[in-house]
């Protein structure tokens, strides 16, 4: 039904992904601007360089380091404007999309994460609210651009392809369990979209450290000179999907409890149930990596990348095309 | 199963240790390889990606345990890769011997592991911390003041602020030694033990699990022995005494629909089943059945997992004597309810012109642009029964067990349908009776009841199950969250006559607070030191 209520949370989710396209080409600003300011430090290293190399050239003559440019300094000033604005610009899209998100639950009066349409708005919102989040603890605006897209895109696919109207809970859903187990998913999936990006992110940057390492000149995306160093972003990755995982397994519990109330049984490999327990092992085998010789490092950012790409596929494809029980995609096939 | 930090594994075991000309293996030898193989962490590692992958197949192709329909009709559409699925198991992936194999391999891989882990940590709890290394300034976490005192007194106050904050402390010469977060290894344990625990449990309360499934139509009584289930699977140290005597009537199933939803029209809103229960010795009880609320009766627990209408049709042979006569329950096609069943009228004249009657039930009628019926409402509006009919020979007798839901046609000859002279009968509330052709009788729609399927379950094993989880969540979060960190404090005299205080950490395991508890604990030192106390010797410096 369209409700003018629905109807006012539609045009602030819009309003919202007008916002965060902004903020994602603030946070891309950014980027060129790190970029400049890597080109600037290279620069800046190689001048010195190149003066002194002139200076002993010239038998420190002063009149070659005199003519030398005052070099600049070698930390450049971080002041981030673009990413400020961007974080500016993604805090206001965030109040829009909590709006829009409310909304559609008082429309539907319940929690608004009965369909994929619903779940993908608060799904969103957590990640974006965790990325907020973790901005006030630790500086990963360099993930701005990443975080605003990969929103952007799953709300786009959201309004487009699984866009339903308000519609009553059916019977199997009319449970406390609802308001528990999927919440909870959804808490864990914002941690492990946070996660995963830095992950992204250090392998990125592991190219570039290996480059350097075997004294080659690390040309491309000079930008990740700015970026913290691959331990550190291994190091927060875990942390974050830590988190991640003990929500995760509060998710495959509450399921399990919900699954003995309404089908008489705790677990009976529904393609759903597979596929949660698919993700639980591989982000199990990811906080086991960081433990095993020869999985720190690239080996453990590829595992924590292919869970994220499991919980993608367990939402985007087993909801849709799988058959199973959890059919509440409310799309109709 | 992370091993301790201070315990090396580069999963070739001690092997390398062998010298330069490895030493022949015996057989024994060979058995000791194998199994530090299996328990390094590695193969652990291995083992636990395969069964990721090996749980994928199950969700691709229909599996016996959840969809067994599903498995049917892949079969028909896939004919050419029945033999290879059926020799993989790949209808039984979870059963299957290549999946079962993964994850013991790994369980023993885990039990490896563990249990010399569980001696190490044992013998660990009881020790004191380890030496002071001698060169604090080399460890991760480091920090370096001078500061005037006398030095027993520095190592009491940092003594006395370790012991405060929960550290083991031993003090070696001039130096501190301190330790704390064994809880971390506990919890680390007691998830793996845990795990443990789950599966065991869920293997042995397997044997003593039952599941059955009844189909009851309003006014039926469930009674519960084996006789009474539509199908009943047990494990192995089932019996029938495990089936405790009680009864179940259900006296009524309340479907609501959707009606002013425009977007959710017909959807259900909600089943309520009423029932009566008797158990022997008590009063009958009236209670309720809905989905998301089983009921709990004689150590199982049922719940209400389907529903669908049950015409109630009698066929009449043609001289009037009852051919069949009683509740015929239809399964469900669509979301409108339109339902498909079955009659089987055996008690005919004669057995080479039994009945058979398969067709539609309509709840509220409608004609799609085709002029073929529909339903467009699944509540019971403007009901219309619409049968093809066939005679000859059932097959009732050949003492094989039949599928309700399905006609055997092969000794039979469709007397009426769409394509045939006789149309289809059909039969409503207007008209609820109709001739058969071929002076085969009549049929007569007597009523349309709802039934409701029954699903039965027994496991002892939940509670078990569930307190293993329980340990198992809990030594997760003491083993993610709780920090695990040596602290050392060193006091030298400082070359102009001060003292030099040295300050250390080290993580064992993932620690973000390394850095700020070594800035604490000095902090809180040298507050401590300076802080005016009647056993000082020097006054303090001013405030």
């Amino acid at each position: 039904m369209r409700t003018p209520l629905d109807q006012l949370s539609v045009l602030l989710l819009l309003s919202a992904m007008a916002l965060y396209a902004i903020a994602f080409v603030a946070f891309a600003l950014d980027l060129a601007r790190r970029s400049s300011e890597a080109t600037q430090l290279a620069d800046a290293r190689a001048g010195v360089r190149r003066t002194t190399t002139a200076a002993s050239v010239g038998g420190g003559g002063t009149a070659v380091l005199e003519a030398a440019p005052p070099a600049p300094p070698l930390i450049v000033s971080a002041k981030r404007t673009a990413a400020r604005v961007g974080v500016g610009i993604t805090i206001a899209g965030f109040v829009l999309h909590l709006g829009a998100d409310v909304l559609r639950g008082v429309a539907a009066a319940r929690v608004p994460w009965a369909n994929m349409y619903e779940f993908s708005m608060t799904g969103t919102l957590i990640m974006v609210g965790l990325f907020l989040l973790a901005l006030t603890r630790v500086d990963l605006r360099f993930l701005g651009s990443i975080m605003t897209g990969l929103v952007l895109v799953l709300l786009g696919i959201a309004t487009i392809g699984f866009k339903v109207p308000v519609s009553p809970l059916p019977p199997a859903l009319q449970s406390y369990w609802l308001v528990i187990h999927v919440f909870v998913a959804i808490l864990g999936t914002g941690f492990f979209t946070l996660s995963g990006a830095v992950s992204a992110v250090q392998l990125v940057q592991s190219r570039r450290e290996r480059a350097l390492a075997a004294g080659r000149p690390a040309t491309r995306l000079r930008l990740l000179a700015t970026f913290p160093d691959t331990n550190r972003l291994e190091n927060i990755a875990y942390r974050i999907a830590v988190v991640g995982f003990i929500l995760w397994t509060f998710t495959l519990i509450a399921g399990a409890i919900w699954a003995n109330h309404a089908w008489g049984r705790y677990w009976g490999w529904d393609t759903k149930e597979v596929w949660t327990f698919i993700i639980w092992v591989i982000y199990a085998g990811y906080l086991h990596a960081r433990a095993t010789r020869g999985w720190r490092g690239d080996g453990s950012g590829w595992l924590n990348l292919i869970g994220y790409a499991a919980v993608l596929f367990n939402f985007g494809v087993v909801n849709v095309f799988f058959h199973g029980l959890h059919a509440y995609s409310g799309l109709s096939s | 199963m992370s091993r301790p930090s201070d315990f090396a594994d580069d999963g070739f075991g001690d092997l390398r240790g062998d010298g330069p000309q490895n030493p022949r293996l015996g057989a024994l030898e060979w058995l000791r390889w194998a199994w530090r193989q299996l328990t390094s962490m590695r193969t652990a590692l291995l083992l636990l990606l395969a069964l990721a992958v090996a749980a994928v197949p199950g969700s691709l192709i229909p599996q016996n345990s959840a969809d067994p329909n599903g498995v049917i009709n892949w079969k028909a559409s896939n004919p050419g890769l029945v033999g290879v699925a059926n020799a993989l198991q790949l209808f039984d992936v979870y059963t299957s011997a290549w999946f079962s194999a993964i994850y013991l391999l790994l369980f023993i891989s885990l039990v490896g592991c563990v249990v010399p882990r569980i001696a190490y940590h044992l013998k660990a709890l009881r020790a004191a911390p380890p030496r002071t290394p001698s060169r604090l300034g080399r460890l991760p976490a480091y920090r370096s003041e001078s500061s005037p005192g006398d030095p027993a007194r520095a190592l009491d106050a940092g003594e006395r602020l370790l012991r405060r904050r929960r550290y083991r402390v031993a003090r070696y010469g001039d130096s501190l030694s301190a330790e704390r977060g064994y809880l971390r290894e506990t919890g680390n344990l007691l998830f793996h033990a845990g795990l443990v625990g789950v599966l065991v449990s869920v293997f042995v309360g397997s044997g003593f699990t039952y599941t059955g499934q009844r189909v009851t139509v309003e006014g039926e009584t469930f009674v519960n022995n084996q006789s009474n289930y539509d199908s009943l699977s047990t494990g192995r140290f089932f019996t029938d005494s495990t089936l405790q005597p009680y009864s179940l009537r259900l006296d009524s199933l309340t479907v609501k629909y959707e009606q002013q939803n425009p977007a959710a029209l017909g959807e259900p809103l909600d089943y309520t089943a009423r029932v009566t229960t008797r158990t022997p010795g008590h009063e009958p009880v009236h209670r309720i059945i809905k989905v998301n609320d089983p009921l709990e009766i004689g150590g199982s627990a049922v719940y209400l997992l389907g529903n669908g209408y049950a015409p109630h049709i009698t066929v009449r042979n043609a001289n009037g004597s009852i051919a069949f006569s009683g509740s015929v329950p239809f399964r469900p096609q669509d979301s409108n309810m339109t339902s498909l069943g079955v009659v089987k009228a055996e008690h005919t004249t004669s057995q080479a012109r039994q009945i058979g009657l398969v067709g539609f039930l309509y709840p509220t009628v409608g004609k799609l642009s085709t002029g073929a019926d529909t339903s467009i409402f699944p509540s019971l509006g403007d009901p219309l029964v619409s049968f093809n009919v066939w005679a000859g020979d059932l097959g009732l007798n050949g003492g094989a067990t039949q599928n309700v839901y399905v006609l055997d046609t092969s000794r039979m000859k469709q007397v009426a349908a769409r394509t045939l002279a006789n149309k289809p009968i059909q039969l409503t509330r207007a008209q609820p009776t109709a001739t058969l052709p071929d002076g085969l009788g009549t049929v007569h729609l007597d009523g349309i009841a709802r039934y409701a399927a029954l699903d039965i379950h027994h496991d002892p094993s939940q509670g078990w199950v569930a307190g293993f989880v329980v340990l198992t969540v809990a030594g997760l979060l003491t083993s993610l969250l709780v920090p695990r960190r040596r602290m050392w404090l060193k006091v030298t005299d400082d070359l102009d006559g001060g003292l030099r205080l040295e300050y250390a950490a080290l993580a064992r395991g993932d620690d973000p607070g390394l850095e700020r508890a070594v800035g604490e604990f000095a902090h809180e030192h040298r507050r401590e030191l300076e802080a005016p106390t009647p056993s000082a010797e020097r006054v303090p410096a001013g405030v």
